[in-house]
């Protein structure tokens, strides 16, 4: 492909997509039946744009990569122990009993018992992407229907790697096995790859990531930083590739690593973009790929057994979960959403055609049922919704759960001298953080103290999206840098307008700009620690304590007053100043007329007896 | 920044009635919210939440002697804590109700107006009673109420009193309520002109 040819066949595929996408989700459709219906119409089979999709395709699927890092990116290793039975339990139980039911359709339909579980193995895996696209759109993916999905899928992953071992195993003629795994590695030898590859995914992404980024983030270039974590992905995506497993588990390993990095959000605003750009291609080379010759052809075999295959994959599905204590609303929503083939079912099915355990045309007929059946997906998400009427609903909405990272309530931007304090008295009363910061040694610093924050920079809005500010309550801005935090507060208010914004300010004037761009509420940073120092030194000067206590409160309250009534001649710097100056007159010939005993201030006067006094003697004088 | 009330109080002559709350750990209390509730929702009656004002005892004396200035019925609504008032509302007295102001030879800026005390106490009725565990009922707990009243030239005003709101059921708490609703309804009429 010259670089003409690559411009012209970006325009394409970026082209349909910009058409297609907006029109299928004004529609009620979802983003990826958009992608579909845009990859079917200008692939060979229909316009006939875009030509062979095998390139494109080996591509695009590194965005189910992405997807898969990012997902890692989510769930800890602590997270990942807990949702064990989602993987092993339902996961293994998904792929042993769908897959044999189905090689049991397969084997009634005639076919020699070998290939019928060739054919049950390869149409249990399910659509990574699809799935998990869907379910996130659905606002599903954290909840109960989310992390039974998402065991399965992970698990389907998982078996991809002793299936590639074992399905040559059901050859008709044994001799091809050797063939097929030419060029490869054999047995133990290729075990071993495999162990010593996943072991270099955890000690890299344990001691190793850190350090890296920790260098290039101190050079502070953005792109530099995207870079270094689009290699990274790569990197794992290459050296599982090499020793034969599937990338995506690779990447969803080398995310679970990061997902304790300070850089966990960092990397995900960073590689999101990405993700969603891939992923489209990937659906539109799906799209692109399904072959309308034999859909026309046999339209009714393809038909059938896609329906066929939907059906028993979602009813085996639905009873599994029901099986797993899932409630019934949430067992078919799990049903439903793992009923199509999934992309690992083309890995798998050119990998056993090449073995001779499938032949050819059974194989391609296997890609076509496949490829409807995620094309069909949508559409039967978009049925199951109609028809989810009646008993199921008064089941309710399920709460989501916590299974992933829980959303903070407070996002706070500065980890520093200031931001430090403020943080710590909202987590000590039960509110949830978010923290972030620019500095690398101070995070570091405080990772030495056990606590959590994440490397960012919050005037970047994606990153404040990443670290949850479309659902959090309140965004603190705590940081130094004064234009910076003047940037924050604007774009914050503008995105986010749920968002109460309180912000930290150097000065007076600071904190009127501050207001100005929207901040909710400000503080001028020195005030409080002047003030309190200002009472101790009254106290050594000989006045009782709880007297300089009020002192400080009266003059906090003055003050405060006063801030207001200056706000709008701070334009006016001559009236600005004269007014000060009033002011601080009259807070000051108030506070002398106290000491001398001529006037108490108004707050004191409840403790003074001399007008009782002298009225009492009045009346004696009577 | 929160500001505590600034300027002195815009008078609205609708809101004939000052409802004084004081209760620090209102978010706990189901009693006396429910007894908001019914007074909160009346046209006539101004709210006014002295541990939300004033969360650092700095009670601002001018606003506050406009306020009661401006009203004719003040209710005075708290949980009895030590036989006694939260200890902000005894600030906010012996701030607020000053001498030349509420009592003295020329402080009588308060006579003719009522006082209305709405009180919640754990205890039953029959706690507050001579042979009760507080010896004393909850009449003579309020004397010291009543006294400030006398002295300023208050009319008192009978005291709206819940017992037992330690273990009280829901209806009964709204019950309560429905109660308070009608006392606060008889006592403003009575202070209308």
């Amino acid at each position: 492909m010259n670089t003409n040819t690559v411009l012209i066949q970006a325009l394409v595929y970026l082209a349909a997509s910009v058409i297609a996408v907006p029109i299928a989700k004004r529609a009620g459709l979802g983003s990826v039946l958009g992608y579909l219906i845009a990859g079917a119409a200008i692939g060979p089979f229909a316009l006939h744009l875009v030509g062979n999709q095998a390139d494109v395709m080996g591509f695009a699927e590194f965005g189910v990569v992405i997807l898969l890092f990012l997902i890692g990116l989510e769930v800890r290793p602590a997270l990942l122990w807990t949702m064990r039975a989602a993987i092993f339990g339902l996961g293994a139980a998904q792929v042993g009993a769908v897959g044999l039911s189905l090689a049991l359709a397969a084997f009634m339909l005639g076919l020699p018992w070998q290939q019928a579980l060739a054919c049950g193995a390869i149409l249990a895996m399910s659509s990574t992407a699809i799935v998990l696209q869907t379910l996130e759109e659905k606002g599903l993916r954290r909840g109960a229907v989310g992390t039974a999905a998402f065991g399965v899928l992970l698990f389907q992953d998982l078996s991809v790697i002793p299936l590639l071992v074992l399905l040559p195993l059901l050859a008709v003629v044994p001799a091809a096995t050797a063939a097929a795994h030419a060029g490869g590695l054999h047995g133990w030898v290729h075990a071993l790859a495999v162990l010593a590859a996943v072991a270099v995914i955890i000690a890299g992404g344990r001691y190793l990531t850190g350090p890296i980024f920790r260098f290039i983030a101190a050079a502070r270039l953005r792109e530099i930083f995207t870079a270094t974590a689009l290699l990274l992905v790569i990197a794992v995506t290459a050296l599982m590739t090499a020793v034969g497993v599937s990338p995506a588990l690779g990447a969803f390993l080398a995310g679970v690593m990061l997902a304790e990095n300070e850089f966990r959000r960092e990397l995900e605003a960073d590689i999101e973009p990405f993700r969603g750009i891939l992923l489209g291609l990937f659906f539109i080379t799906v799209g692109a790929s399904l072959d309308f010759g034999l859909v026309v052809r046999h339209p009714f075999i393809v038909l059938g057994l896609t329906v066929g295959l939907m059906a028993i994959k979602a009813e085996a599905m639905t009873w599994l979960g029901r099986a797993f204590h899932l409630t019934r609303a949430d067992a078919r929503m799990v049903g439903v959403s793992l009923c199509q083939g999934g992309e690992f079912a083309f890995v798998l099915t050119g990998f056993v055609i090449t073995a001779h355990v499938l032949p050819g045309p059974l194989g391609r007929l296997l890609n076509a049922v496949v490829a409807v059946s995620m094309v069909l997906t949508p559409l039967v998400f978009l049925v199951h919704e109609r028809v989810m009427t009646g008993p199921d609903r008064t089941d309710g909405p399920v709460p989501e759960t916590s299974d992933f990272d829980a959303d903070p309530e407070v996002i706070v931007a500065g980890y520093g001298r200031f931001g430090q304090i403020a943080a710590r008295l909202i987590r000590a009363n039960g509110f949830r953080t978010s923290v972030l910061d620019i500095s690398t040694s101070q995070i570091e610093l405080l990772r030495r103290f056990g606590q959590r924050v994440q490397y960012g920079d919050a005037s970047r809005l994606d990153l404040l999206h990443a670290a949850g500010a479309a659902r959090a309550k309140l965004l603190v801005v705590a940081i130094d840098d004064r234009e910076k935090a003047l940037e924050i507060v604007e774009a914050a208010k503008q995105a986010f307008p749920q968002l109460v914004v309180l912000a930290r300010a150097w000065d007076r004037r600071a904190a009127y700009d501050l207001l100005d761009h929207g901040a909710d509420a400000v503080e001028r940073e020195t005030f409080e620690g002047s003030l309190a120092l200002g009472r101790v030194a009254l106290e050594r000067l000989g006045l009782r304590a709880h007297q300089a206590h009020r002192a400080a409160l009266l003059f906090r309250r003055q003050d405060k007053r006063l801030f207001e009534k200056l706000r709008p001649l701070r334009g006016d710097d001559a009236g600005f100043v004269l007014a000060s100056r009033q002011s601080a007159a009259t807070f000051e010939k108030l506070m002398t007329a106290e000491r001398e005993g001529a006037r108490l201030t108004d707050a004191d006067r409840g403790w003074d007896t001399a007008s009782i006094q002298k009225e009492k003697e009045l009346e004696d004088g009577d | 920044m929160r500001l505590p009330v600034t300027a002195p109080v815009a008078r609205d002559p609708a809101r004939c009635a000052l409802l004084v709350l004081a209760h620090p750990a209102l978010h706990r209390s189901r009693a006396n919210a429910a007894l908001l509730d019914v007074a909160r929702a009346r046209p006539d009656v101004t709210f006014h939440d002295l541990y939300e004002e004033y969360a650092d005892f700095l009670i601002d004396v001018e606003a506050e002697q406009q306020r009661l200035l401006d009203h004719r019925l003040i209710i005075l609504q708290f949980p009895l804590y030590w036989y006694s008032t939260p200890s902000l509302l005894k600030e906010w007295l012996d701030m607020v109700w000053l001498h030349g102001f509420a009592h003295g030879r020329e402080g009588e800026r308060l006579r003719g107006k009522t006082m209305l005390v709405a009180v919640t106490a754990g205890g039953d009725v029959d706690d507050y009673h001579p042979r009760g565990m507080n010896r004393f009922s909850m009449t003579e707990f309020l004397r010291p109420l009543e006294a400030t009243a006398h002295l300023c030239g208050l009319t008192w005003a009978e005291p709206f009193i819940v017992h037992g709101s330690i273990q009280m059921t829901e209806a009964e708490r709204q019950a309560a309520a429905a109660e308070y609703e009608a006392r606060l309804a008889e006592a403003i009429a009575a202070v209308r002109p």
